[in-house]
């Protein structure tokens, strides 16, 4: 489904990612893992078609659909969404105003009307209702005044609403409390679907005790440089990315 | 990758399609001789037949206007005017002879220039509840809902009507709140004023729907000089709403109007402005200059509410302002200033603070694009026996590139030490960080700088009644079609 290969990024003339390939098929959830200043941030940037990233060489298909050459918003489009790190705050526009535009621009992507707002409304409350989230956030300004967790189940909740076919999560426990973690892997499994695959870009093995990869990659210096099955977090977790880089 | 558009190309994109109100039609139309004497004065108050008060008010305000400097301190250049080569009275000759009594009566040709504008002057075009005044350059065109108003004692008629027909109630209170010498353009408005907008709302009544006047100059090297004035007798209830535009022209108009209100005891006036006059040209050319005096006065418990989105209009120079003259009375300002192109807006708002207990709130924001200027300009003044005054003020400037400009003057003057007055002020971008988020949920980039700049005028948007609420974000984002980069 979705296709990286030999994947060379350079920001401002420098070289980050050094021909990374991964596959990731429908239903599977993989953890991208790696220590700071591998290239994690960088893959969801350049996924995403974030500017100031330079493909120099390598594809990237979604479906068989050629990712880099699209705009941000066709990637959208083709069903490639990003939980973000930092999800920012857009002052006085509402989550609903919001998820209407972005849904209705997905649905004018597909030839179809917008939605209408009692559809819109009821589904809101749906997805609200499966990720456990006060639909009291619905009419408060997007990411406005919200803390770290709330932020990123917010992420979550825009994910339930546009469903796409690859979730893109950018280091979604940095900041979170064990609280705030089990809720937000909580609405991440709610939404695992044999059509659905995951990314899950983290530094740390605790997300991946409650959200369970199918695949394991360790990220360093721009390349995969190991896979596996969730037994290597582990073993990343118990020996540390030092003595475990040493050994490649 | 297909190159995207900044923020500030999406929005200029978005600001400079073509001023769709612009368009003129030839009517034929009865003007005052050329120029400002006390002759022109004379045939102004003769063509309307009015009471013989108004002959030596206007006169009074005439001779004070020749003695007063023409004031130029405001943050915008314009030339010095030419007021011998204007003309002050430009009626259409259909209406000349004598006003329309009905709907059926006005002349077609008048009817299709609103039509095309969109605003209806019939009355079963309006069931949505709000009633309509309309002032095609220097008459009013129709008042509609009047008799159903008349029912519950509401007065909505036309300044003319009013001083034909309530005299007295027009004496007692013009002049009072904005005296005919307060200020150059209001003594110049106080002499010529031809036409604008009168209501008066009983004690005790809340007034059901909108009241609502459609402002349109059509006629060439006219100015328009409305006067609007506004009275809630004690714990009534209005809602006003204006709107305004004109047609295309390479030389600048004037328009120098005078809105007074007046809030007796425990009454609420709320003042709504949508102000599309047409901007000029991207070099500067033409425009109106919106030179407006509007003021309120709130007597004990009332309230008095401005909400503005200043759109169009070569320079824009007005700060509606309240008078806090009764205890625990409230002022309110909420503006939208949007300027691009070589537009100046100079606005803002003065809050005198005189009774005990006064409140006053200030939201402003500023959005500047293109080589514009944008200004906001305050006072908040608490007089020595106001007891408690309390003030806060919000003012933002957004700006769109970088030959804009963006400026606040608020002057804060505090004569009782208990009161407590806040100011905060913001000045910003529309950061591509916003847009990238919002272009990966998929909405396109002129979308979302929409989304973004509505979401900024959200809490002054939300203080304009429904109906014009969704023609103020139809204006925000004017141009959804053809514009995505």
């Amino acid at each position: 489904m979705l296709k990286i290969e030999n994947l060379h990024v350079s920001v401002e003339n420098r070289p980050i990612l050094k021909g990374l390939t991964l596959e990731v098929h429908p239903g599977e959830v993989h953890a991208i893992m790696g220590p700071n200043g591998a290239g994690k941030s960088t893959l969801a940037a350049v996924l995403a078609g974030r500017e100031g990233y330079e493909v120099e060489e390598g594809t990237v298909t979604l479906d068989g659909k050629n990712l880099l050459e699209m705009p941000p918003e066709d990637r959208s489009y083709a069903g490639l969404f990003l939980a973000f790190q930092y999800p920012v705050e857009i002052p006085g526009v509402s989550m609903v105003q919001f998820l209407r535009a972005a849904l209705n621009a997905h649905r004018a992507a597909q030839g179809k009307d917008p939605i209408e707002v009692s559809d819109l409304m009821k589904l809101l409350r749906e997805k609200a209702a499966l990720l456990k989230l006060d639909p009291a956030f619905l009419t408060r300004s997007v990411n406005e005044g919200f803390s770290g967790g709330e932020r990123k189940r917010a992420e979550i909740f825009q994910l339930a609403v546009l469903e796409p076919r690859v979730a893109i999560l950018d280091e979604t426990d940095s900041g979170l409390d064990i609280d705030a973690l089990r809720l937000v892997a909580d609405a991440v499994n709610a939404l695992r679907h044999p059509e659905r695959a995951f990314v899950v870009i983290t530094h740390y093995y605790r997300i991946l005790q409650y959200i369970r990869p199918d695949k394991v990659h360790i990220l360093a210096d721009g390349r995969i440089v190991r896979s596996g099955g969730p037994e290597l977090a582990l073993e990343l977790e118990e020996k540390g990315y030092e003595s475990l880089l040493a050994r490649v | 990758m297909s190159h995207a558009p900044t923020p500030e190309e999406a929005l200029t994109q978005h600001l400079s399609t073509e001023y769709k109100w612009g368009f003129e039609v030839e009517l034929e139309e009865e003007l005052a001789p050329k120029g400002l004497s006390e002759e022109v004065i004379e045939y102004i108050w003769r063509k309307k037949q009015e009471p013989p008060f108004m002959l030596d008010f206007r006169m009074r305000a005439f001779r004070a206007w020749k003695e007063m400097q023409e004031p130029h301190w405001l943050n915008a250049h314009y030339e010095p005017i030419d007021y011998q080569e204007a003309y002050y009275y430009a009626a259409p000759k259909s209406m000349a002879e004598k006003a329309p009594r009905s709907l059926d009566e006005v002349d077609p040709e008048i009817r299709r220039i609103f039509d095309r504008l969109g605003i209806p002057l019939e009355e079963q075009a309006i069931l949505a509840g709000v009633a309509v005044d309309a002032v095609l350059d220097s008459v009013s065109v129709a008042t509609t809902y009047k008799e159903r108003l008349a029912k519950m004692g509401i007065i909505f008629c036309s300044m003319s009507e009013a001083l034909q027909n309530y005299p007295d109630l027009v004496r007692k209170y013009l002049g009072t709140v904005v005296p005919y010498n307060d200020n150059f353009f209001a003594a110049l408005n106080s002499a010529v004023f031809s036409d604008g907008s009168f209501v008066y709302v009983p004690k005790g009544v809340r007034c059901p729907i909108e009241l609502s006047t459609y402002f349109r100059i059509n006629a060439r090297k006219t100015g328009q000089f409305e006067r609007t004035l506004i009275i809630a007798d004690e714990g009534a209830y209005v809602s006003y709403l204006e709107g305004c535009t004109a047609p295309k022209r390479s030389e600048h108009q004037l328009h120098a109007a005078v809105v007074e209100l007046i809030a007796l005891p425990n009454s609420y006036i709320k003042y709504s402005t949508i102000q599309n006059w047409y901007p000029g040209d991207k070099q500067g050319r033409g425009g109106i200059l919106n030179f407006v005096t509007k003021r309120g006065i709130a007597h004990e418990n009332a309230r008095i509410s401005w909400t503005q989105m200043e759109a169009g209009s070569a320079i824009t120079w007005k700060y509606p302002s309240v008078i806090l003259k009764g205890d625990n009375s409230i002022g309110e300002f909420y503006s939208v200033a949007i300027t691009n192109n070589r537009q100046q807006a100079d606005t803002g708002t003065k809050m005198i603070h005189i009774g005990k207990n006064t409140r006053s709130r200030i939201v402003s924001k500023g959005i500047s694009a293109g080589s514009s200027q944008n200004t906001y300009r305050g006072l908040v003044q608490v007089m020595p026996n106001a007891e408690n005054a309390r003030n806060f003020s919000q003012c933002d400037s957004l700006l769109m590139g970088s030959s804009c400009g963006a400026h606040t003057f608020p002057y804060i003057e505090v004569k009782n030490p208990t009161a407590i007055v806040e100011h905060e002020a913001t000045t910003s971008k529309i950061g591509e960080d916003i847009l990238f988020y919002c272009s990966q949920r998929g909405i396109p980039r002129q979308e979302a700088v929409e989304l973004i700049i509505g979401g900024y005028c959200q809490e002054v948007l939300a203080n304009l009644p429904l109906e014009f609420a969704v023609e103020a974000r139809k204006l925000l984002s004017i141009s959804l079609e053809g514009s995505v980069g």
